[in-house]
């Protein structure tokens, strides 16, 4: 941890101070005037081992504000703190081995399509130099918890899109981060599919892992209450 | 989106790539490209041979006879050539030495002959031993009108000239085929980084590192340039023996196989030459490109 850093005298993992995002301009659309910002003037502070739900209408910023935690875009303005690192200081070649420590389920899944299944799941534990033995264990336990034990050598192009995010909640949690973030993780499944996912959430959380969850659905949010960051037009307007 | 793949892929290939770098392509050029080097490599070595043995039998000296044995015009003769830009002496060459030179081929009798009848000779030593130029052999001819100049040395010269530019012009010819080469990889890299973009974001998304994507296009990358090169190397070799075997009785190696003077430590190197090559430049073009990327 870096010394003096805010979020390890806090016990923080995330640390936010006046973040903002703003994409830059599209090239071909020719809209005038500058392009509003997706995030503004967040600040807040997770700590570790907590559990959040993201809110907000659609097209708030919730996938905006993981893209930034999950260190796939950096911030336009303020101070973004992960793990102890103001990731505007931290050199580029040192984003990759903290990238490790995150697991990340995207709203659309994003498998890599040459891949089965399990390859896909077994990428994370692949990248970290896990030993082949573990990782045929580790990855058929993890497929079994989110009830892909038979589509194991399946590529992801004939999986159904609940079957798909399941698949990438089990690549995202595979590895054991310290930090996980899903993006309507529950999006295209059924209510019993919904309750088994946020179980698995639940337990992660239990064991330490520091989450944060993304989701329109308050059937779940009403099962497991938690604090909640309120985002609306890139603005957080509640938190807790 | 990407194109979804309708069979498994065989091993492991996150990114699909035995699908998106122009597999066939790809080899097939590179190959091309190692037949031609193998060419200019061959071609090269050839004319090194051809300019190193002419270069040897190239004294740097030019014998001119004079038209007569009067010792005024000799004298006047001598010191005119010895002028001469690109001279670096001028001396006469003495009766008794010239005697010695011609008792082979006329007999030991020679010594009595009258000098009168001995021809008068006079050997320049020119500044330069790769070439009597041109305008030397001008001003000879009209320093001394009549005389006649041994030009043996002009012919080898040029002959030195011309295959050692030969040899600088299949060199040139090998970089060029390189440069191509690495211009071919660095395209079909962009090409097989538009085809995989997204696949390349989910990786480094997970926390691929910049050099282990790179490792993974530059992997097969050499590995297609190095199969590619062999094979074209390996197809050019029947062309060589036989540019070799042309090219025998110039270099004075008659005897002996063709196959055995071909530049065999060049084109052993040839393959995994270009497969290090492609790797280099596949690796440049993907860590370049990947900067992009937070
Ligand atoms: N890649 C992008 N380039 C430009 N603008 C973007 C990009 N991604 C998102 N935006 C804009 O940023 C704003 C926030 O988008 P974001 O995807 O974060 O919303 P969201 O809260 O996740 O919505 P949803 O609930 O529908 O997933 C939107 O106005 C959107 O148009
Ligand atoms: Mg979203």
């Amino acid at each position: 941890m870096a010394p003096g850093s805010w979020t390890g005298m806090l016990g923080a993992m995330i640390r936010l101070a006046e973040v903002g995002l703003r994409y830059a301009a599209p090239a071909l659309t020719g809209q005038p005037g500058p392009v509003p910002d997706a995030l503004r003037d967040l600040s807040c502070i997770l700590p570790t081992g907590s559990f959040h739900w993201l809110l907000g209408p659609s097209g708030a910023g919730k996938s905006s504000l993981l893209a930034l935690l999950h260190l796939a875009l950096r911030p336009s303005r303020g101070e973004l703190e992960i793990f102890g690192h103001r990731i505007r200081e931290t050199p580029r070649a040192a984003l990759p081995a903290l990238r490790r420590r995150i697991g990340m389920v995207p709203q659309d899944s994003r498998l890599l399509p040459y891949l089965t299944v399990f390859d896909n799941v077994a990428l994370p534990l692949r990248l970290a130099g896990v030993a082949e033995a573990q990782i045929r264990a580790d990855v058929t336990e993890m497929l079994d918890w989110v009830g892909l034990a038979t589509k194991t050598m399946t590529l992801p192009a004939a999986l159904s899109g609940g079957e798909q995010q399941r698949a990438a909640l089990a690549r995202a949690v595979v590895a054991r981060p310290a930090l996980l973030l899903a993006d309507e993780p529950t999006g295209n499944l059924d209510l019993p599919q919904a309750r088994r996912v946020l179980a698995l959430l639940r337990e992660m959380h239990r064991l330490g892992t520091t989450i944060v969850v993304a989701t329109h659905a308050a059937t779940l949010i009403e099962e497991y209450p938690a604090p909640a960051l309120y985002l609306q037009e890139g603005a957080l307007i509640a938190h807790g | 989106m990407v194109d979804a793949p309708t069979s498994l892929p065989r091993g492991r290939d996150p990114l699909g790539l035995r699908h998106a770098l122009a597999d066939r392509l790809l080899p097939a050029l590179v190959g091309a490209m190692a037949m031609l080097a193998a060419l200019a490599l061959t071609a090269a070595e050839g004319a090194g041979v051809l300019a190193s043995r002419w270069r040897g039998e190239l004294t740097g000296i030019v014998t001119v006879q004079m038209p007569d044995t009067d010792p005024a015009r000799a004298a006047a003769a001598l010191a005119s050539l010895a002028a001469l830009p690109g001279v670096a002496s001028a001396r006469p060459i003495a009766p008794e030495r010239l005697a010695a030179l011609l008792t082979p081929w006329l007999g030991p009798n020679m010594a009595g002959l009258p000098e009168q009848l001995l021809p008068s000779l006079i050997e320049l030593r020119l500044t330069t031993s790769s070439s009597v130029p041109e305008a030397l052999a001008a001003q000879l001819a009209a320093a001394v009108p009549g005389a006649a100049v041994e030009w043996q040395g002009l012919w080898l010269g040029r002959l030195v000239a011309l295959s050692d530019n030969l040899r600088r012009i299949a060199l040139s010819v090998l970089l060029l085929v390189a440069g191509v080469a690495v211009a071919v990889v660095v395209v079909a890299v962009q090409a097989g980084i538009a085809a995989r973009r997204d696949s390349i974001a989910i990786l480094h998304g997970i926390g691929a590192t910049d050099g282990a994507i790179a490792g993974r296009f530059a992997g097969r990358i050499a590995w297609l340039a190095g199969t590619g090169a062999l094979a074209g190397t390996l197809l050019a070799l029947p062309l060589l023996v036989g540019l070799v075997g042309l090219a025998a009785p110039l270099t004075g190696a008659v005897q002996g196989a063709p196959w055995a003077r071909l530049p065999w430590l060049g084109l052993v190197v040839l393959p995994p030459g270009a497969a290090l090559l492609g790797w280099s430049a596949a690796q440049a073009t993907l860590r370049l490109w990947l900067q992009r990327l937070p």
